[in-house]
């Protein structure tokens, strides 16, 4: 499994801007969770949530080697990869609301959150259902010769899909630049991925599509980081399709309101002990370039980031009721609208 | 003009659309160096190369997918599904997402794709190559589904379709395939949506598509020596179906029968007799009859598939038995 470089490498291969990015965004995908799951409760947010919190490296570290103009397929614990690739909390949090002004004009919600200027493809509602878009996303990269990328999130679950088994077949004899970007959290809904899976490593797979796969502590931004970067460049390269297995878990329940009568109490503590964020924080610190001044200067203007969020969402409007026909067809080139 | 088989129209269509748009490409399964099972894309391969005529695994899910997710960043695909029974393991991608992409991400996207497929039966294949699978899809907003009866039409209607911007289930009846009609020469739209008066008539209106198109035209001749006039109508698009030119046409005639090879029940002939029944029961002189596939899969025996699929004695009968009630 590989790790991220210890405080003082750290500090001789990355920018200060780009360390203090890492940590804003990991801090934002956990604030806005335990925000959105606070507003459900309090009733703004109709509808289910899957939180991602515990995963924030592997959405942010992933997102943060693409470049803008790559995209994603995401899932439906998506809303750490939507902030990753640079989602703005704001129409997030108004798209959670099934509001006008959210990224989907309420049509989504969380399930289904996209955003076209940012390359998200879009969460999906079904598990597996991206592995193909992400291929053909990358397809026609290829064609067009453009340096960009498509990367795949799905958790350990989804590879037992037969969409996960075509796409990476059809990535693997293409040299598709695309990245299956696995955020192994070891449960597929309340089944223990043992019970489901014959193999503890799925990165393993990848050898019979014919590309690498590689394993990754999931709970390191760099090492995440480290191995998109490198799996984007060969992509660009021509080289091909990689898989990454990021080791991961998820704090919460699968859904809000999940009973969790599938694992223990030590073993969620035993995770949350190898915290992503609090790791990252004590190495920001250890490496001297940061304080924990500068820290929380970081976590309050997240915190602020989202009470405006918070704020935009719950006096946001509502959709008109004659949206609901609206756009079930696209318009037409030549002339015919439905 | 000059004279096509439906497969020729095709590939003309095709030869056209990629030539103008370099967006454009096709992908299927042995469409590149085996030129297709029914020969729709040969020739293609030669001209545009294994990139645009491109070869896939057998992974109809993965062709689908890749064709939404290439649509959705720019990219004009036509993929192909050997045969329309194979469908059942791509329906998630065009159901789920192609369908939908549009609508849920409120317009951002767009999810252009044409899916060509082999369809309908007739020529003892057996239970799955013998389906018409345009009930499948009948109740999915989004997409559209295309049925061309002719050569003429195919070649527009599947250009109009590699243009259209939303997702478009192209089903081409394996009887048709070799069929020749007059096609005109070049570039041309045939309208989607847009339903086609196939033959004029005032005494009843039969509703059909693709195959049995041809069935009614053939009954409408025999019952017009016994004097019965009978207008067909060809629905050409049969999602969202053309509800004005067969209301309009029902209304003059006062009779109506809707004709489909797939099974009644909950299918294309339900919906259209449905909108009529709904719509123009003040006008109907007697109920909506339907000619349709009788509820059971298709049989491997020629002998028992007949039994099963309409054909134009059933068209001719139920026509009799109407105009007699009325």
């Amino acid at each position: 499994m590989r790790t991220g470089p210890e405080a003082n490498e750290m500090k001789e291969r990355y920018a200060s801007d780009i360390l203090a990015e890492f940590f804003r965004r990991m801090t934002l995908v956990r604030e806005f969770e335990l925000r959105a799951i606070e507003e459900r409760r309090g009733g703004l947010i109709p509808g289910f949530i899957h939180s991602c919190v515990g995963q924030e490296a592997t959405a942010v570290g992933a997102c943060m080697a693409l470049s803008q103009e790559d995209v994603i397929t995401s899932t439906h614990r998506g809303h750490g990869h939507l902030i990753g690739k640079g989602g703005d909390p704001k129409y997030m949090m108004a798209e959670l609301a099934a509001r006008s002004p959210g990224y989907c004009n309420g049509r989504g919600g969380s399930l289904h959150i996209a955003d076209f200027e940012l390359g998200i493809l879009g969460a999906n509602g079904i598990v597996g259902g991206g592995f193909p878009m992400a291929t053909g996303a990358a397809l026609g990269f290829q064609m067009r010769k453009e340096k960009r990328v498509a990367l795949a999130f799905f958790g350990d679950g989804a590879t037992n899909e037969g969409s996960f088994h075509e796409a990476a077949n059809q990535a693997g004899v293409w040299k598709l630049p695309v990245i299956f970007f696995l955020e192994n959290n070891l449960y597929g809904e309340g089944t223990a991925m043992h019970r489901c899976t014959p193999i503890e490593d799925l990165a393993i797979r990848a050898q019979g599509y014919g590309f690498p796969g590689v394993i990754v502590d999931g709970m390191d931004i760099l090492a995440v980081y480290e191995a998109v970067r490198e799996a984007r460049e060969r992509a660009i390269a021509g080289q091909g399709p990689t898989m990454i297995e990021a080791k991961t878990y998820r704090y919460r329940g699968h859904y809000e309101g999940d009973p969790q009568v599938y694992r223990t109490q030590e073993e969620i503590q035993s995770w949350q002990r190898k915290d992503a964020i609090v790791r990252f924080r004590a190495k920001l610190v250890d490496s001297g370039l940061f304080d924990d001044g500068d820290l929380e200067e970081i976590q309050g203007s997240v915190i602020e980031q989202l009470d405006e969020a918070v704020a935009f969402a719950a006096s946001a409007e509502k959709p008109a009721v004659e949206d609901a026909l609206a756009g079930v067809y696209a318009d037409t080139h030549n002339g015919l609208v439905f | 003009m000059s004279k096509m088989s439906m497969v020729q129209a095709l590939n003309n269509a095709l030869d056209i659309m990629m030539a103008e748009n370099e967006k454009v490409y096709c992908l299927g399964e042995d469409i590149g160096w085996m030129g297709g099972d029914f020969g729709v894309t040969r020739g293609l391969f030669d001209k545009y190369g294994p990139e645009r005529i491109r070869d896939t695994p057998l992974s109809e899910s993965a062709i689908i997918g890749a064709a939404v997710g290439s649509a959705m960043v720019g990219m004009r695909p036509v993929a192909e599904i050997m045969f329309a029974d194979f469908m059942g393991v791509c329906y998630d991608q065009l159901v789920n997402n192609a369908a939908k992409v549009h609508y849920m991400f409120d317009g951002q996207y767009k999810a252009p794709i044409v899916v060509r497929t082999a369809c309908g039966g007739g020529f003892g294949g057996g239970p799955h190559h013998s389906q018409m699978i345009e009930g499948w899809f009948m109740n999915v907003p989004g997409l559209v589904i295309v049925a061309p009866s002719t050569p003429e039409d195919a070649k527009g209607l599947l250009i109009a379709s590699i243009e259209d911007d939303n997702p478009i289930l192209f089903l081409e009846h394996k009887a048709l395939y070799s069929k020749k009609g007059e096609v005109p020469e070049g570039k041309y739209v045939t309208p989607l949506r847009k339903a086609r008066v196939a033959r004029q008539g005032s005494d009843v209106t039969i509703v059909a598509d693709s195959w049995l198109v041809h069935k009614s035209l053939a009954a409408a001749e025999v019952l017009a020596g016994e004097g019965i006039s009978t207008e067909v109508i060809d629905l050409r698009t049969l999602r969202p179906w053309d509800h004005e030119t067969v209301l309009d046409s029902v209304r003059k005639t006062g009779r109506a029968v809707v004709v489909s090879e797939s099974p009644g029940t909950g299918g294309l002939s339900a919906d259209v007799s449905a909108v009529i029944a709904e719509q123009a029961f003040g006008d109907l002189k007697v109920a909506v009859k339907r000619v349709t596939a009788l509820d059971t899969p298709i049989p491997f025996s020629v002998i028992l598939e007949k039994i099963i699929l309409p054909s134009e004695e059933d068209i001719i009968r139920a026509i009799q038995q109407i105009y007699k009630q009325s």
